[in-house]
């Protein structure tokens, strides 16, 4: 089975988010990048797959800031072939033009699965998984937790909300947007990583089809307006905590 | 862009299995307003069964695709089917919910009817010829503000954006039944799966001690469990918590996990994205506690504090714990 993954990195939610002077994106030059959780997992569901039902790992993305840290960490994790589609990506690249390049690879490579995560939290012009399956023309499906090998088939689990989960038997070629891996992303120590970037190993190829299509035109990006929000407590962990639990006895929900 | 679209406004019904969820209604809505903003009408596509239609009526135009591959849910099958009903409809916006089917299916009908898309959508407005969102990007940290020009849009909403009310009606929408042709569909249902039973009901919980992805690691479980049963209480999750194995998954709150309501809602370590507030917002006292001061959770929070977990939790169980 030759499987997929794309991958990218993203803004790391933990930071603190700066907009650039154009007020209509985050600025790029201090923002700390990391791989998209969802992609990660995405990527551990593929070498999950690979490792129970043989098969070749192929992880591909656009040339963004810091992506040879995902395509490294991949390879060191067991993937077997890290592409790098390259182009100009300095700012944010809309989901519809980062489908259209990736639909473009995809094109001249034979896959049976596609997988990627679910969503990334800046994909402001919707997921990759159903645009890149409206792209290709292949059938798509999103907020996966499961995908099982049946035959020529994939049985696949979709969350449809409240635990509940809904399972369909599909025929590849299929993209699949992964929501959580049979298990979590596994751990690859620094020294794999490292041994990873020496050997090298990531192919290189000139990104095609992403220009002139269509997306949304962001005018303003902002912090929310706080509405008020939550009183804080500060002072030393002893007081704060003392607050907390007085909080919590005032709603008598404390006995003792 | 060229305008060739209708100014007629689609709400897809999200019923899967179970009743139509608030979130329809929302849309419908919604929909209804900025269908009067355009100039057109507003329809409601319902797909896979007719069941509870009815309560649809906020709509000028109900449009039904029954069909057995389309029962319970199928995303191919539901793609399929709207593809043909939109042609018909040749519609200005489409809106989904940030759900299962908005996240299959947003993206690509937006693709296929050669339009755009807009995800994380919290508002909504027409200024002259143009659509305009607002989209919460980033877990919540950001606001943009969109653009969608007079082209087809292809919407999915985050569910409690809009009055839910302002949907439920029961107007005279006119009926419509479609035939779905189902020999592109190749997918096919097997199982509608209920979530595992526990003896934990967190749902049942009036004090909830829920802990995120700033516990750090597994062994941190402990503490923030010896804290839960100082206090009696079950101990509540976010989804990183769940996915990464070090609780159960009936511990989840959140989109996908249990919506919660109790009385006092302690949240140690969460950021507050989207899908964890949809499960916690209507908590009646929402207590958090997040060293980032910038984090979501705070929005919503009616007491916050910066103070490390690490720290916090000891003393809280000093506290309650004799
Ligand atoms: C379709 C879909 C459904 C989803 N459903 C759910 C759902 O049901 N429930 C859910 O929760 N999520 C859900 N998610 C995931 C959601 O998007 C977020 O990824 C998730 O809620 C983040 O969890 P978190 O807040 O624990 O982690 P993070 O966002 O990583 O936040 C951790 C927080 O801990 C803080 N922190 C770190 N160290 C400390 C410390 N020592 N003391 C205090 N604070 C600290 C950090 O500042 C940070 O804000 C869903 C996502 C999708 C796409
Ligand atoms: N020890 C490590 N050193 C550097 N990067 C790592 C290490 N472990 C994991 N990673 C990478 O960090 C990212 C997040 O990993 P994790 O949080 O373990 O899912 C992934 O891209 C991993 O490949």
């Amino acid at each position: 089975m030759k499987i997929v993954v794309a991958m990218r990195q993203i803004a790391d939610l933990v930071e603190e988010l700066e907009i650039d002077s154009d007020g209509v994106d985050i600025d790029r030059e201090f923002v700390k990048f990391v791989s998209n959780e969802w992609d990660e997992a995405a990527l551990e569901e593929a070498l999950c797959l690979k490792e129970a039902h043989g098969g070749e790992v192929t992880v591909v993305g656009l040339d963004e800031v810091d992506f040879d840290q995902s395509l490294y960490g991949a390879l060191a994790k067991g993937a077997d072939r890290a592409v790098k589609l390259t182009g100009d990506f300095d700012g944010w690249t809309s989901t519809a033009s980062r489908a259209a390049i990736l639909a473009s690879w995809l094109g001249e490579n034979q896959f049976d699965l596609v997988l990627t995560g679910v969503q990334a939290a800046d994909d402001l012009d919707g997921q990759l998984a159903g645009i890149l399956g409206a792209r290709l023309g292949v059938a798509h499906a999103a907020v996966v937790v499961g995908v099982e090998p049946e035959g020529d088939k994939v049985k696949i689990t979709q969350e449809i909300g409240g635990g509940t989960t809904i399972t369909s038997l599909a025929a590849m070629p299929l993209v699949l947007g992964i929501q959580a891996a049979r298990q979590a992303p596994r751990y690859v120590p620094i020294s794999r990583i490292r041994a990873s970037m020496a050997a090298g190993g990531i192919e290189e190829v000139a990104a095609s089809g992403g220009d002139n299509i269509a997306q949304p035109k962001v005018r303003r990006l902002y912090a929310p307006e706080s509405k008020g929000g939550a009183t804080m407590i500060t002072g030393k962990p002893g007081d704060v905590a003392a607050k907390i639990v007085e909080l919590i006895r005032s709603k008598g929900l404390i006995n003792s | 862009m060229p305008n060739n679209t209708s100014n007629d406004v689609v709400v897809i019904s999200e019923k899967i299995g179970g009743a139509i969820p608030d979130a329809t209604f929302e849309l419908l809505g919604k929909g209804k307003e900025i269908a009067a903003s355009l100039g057109g009408e507003l329809h409601c596509v319902v797909v896979g069964t007719a069941d509870g239609s009815d309560a649809l009526g906020a709509c000028d135009h109900l449009h039904i695709v029954e069909g057995s591959l389309l029962f319970p849910y199928n995303p191919q099958g539901w793609e399929d089917a709207l593809r043909g009903v939109l042609a018909e409809i040749n519609p200005r916006l489409v809106l989904t919910s940030t759900g299962t089917v908005g996240l299959d299916l947003a993206g690509s009908l937006a693709s296929y009817l050669g339009g755009v898309a807009a995800s994380y959508v919290v508002d909504l407005a027409v200024e002259g010829s143009s659509v305009i969102c607002t989209s919460q990007l980033y877990g919540g940290k950001l606001m943009a503000e969109a653009d969608l020009g007079d082209t087809v849009a292809c919407l999915s909403v985050i569910p409690g954006s809009f009055p839910v009310e302002a949907g439920r009606g029961s107007g005279s929408a006119a009926v419509a039944k479609h035939d779905h042709d189902s020999s592109n569909v190749s997918m096919a249902h097997v199982s509608l799966n209920e979530p595992e039973r526990s003896g934990i009901d967190i749902t049942a919980a009036e004090l909830l001690v829920s802990v995120g992805r700033g516990i750090g690691g597994q062994s941190n479980i402990e503490m923030v469990q010896e804290l839960a049963d100082a206090l009696g209480v079950p101990l509540s999750a976010s989804r990183p918590i769940i996915d990464q194995g070090w609780l159960p998954k009936y511990h989840q709150v959140g989109k996908s996990g249990k919506k919660v309501k109790p009385k006092v809602y302690l949240a140690l370590g969460i950021s507050g994205a989207p899908e964890h507030l949809e499960g916690m917002r209507s908590a009646e006292l929402i207590i958090a506690c997040n060293t980032d001061a910038g984090a979501p959770i705070f929005e919503v929070a009616h007491y916050g504090t910066t103070v490390d977990l690490f720290d916090l939790v000891p003393e809280m169980i000093d506290l309650v714990g004799s």
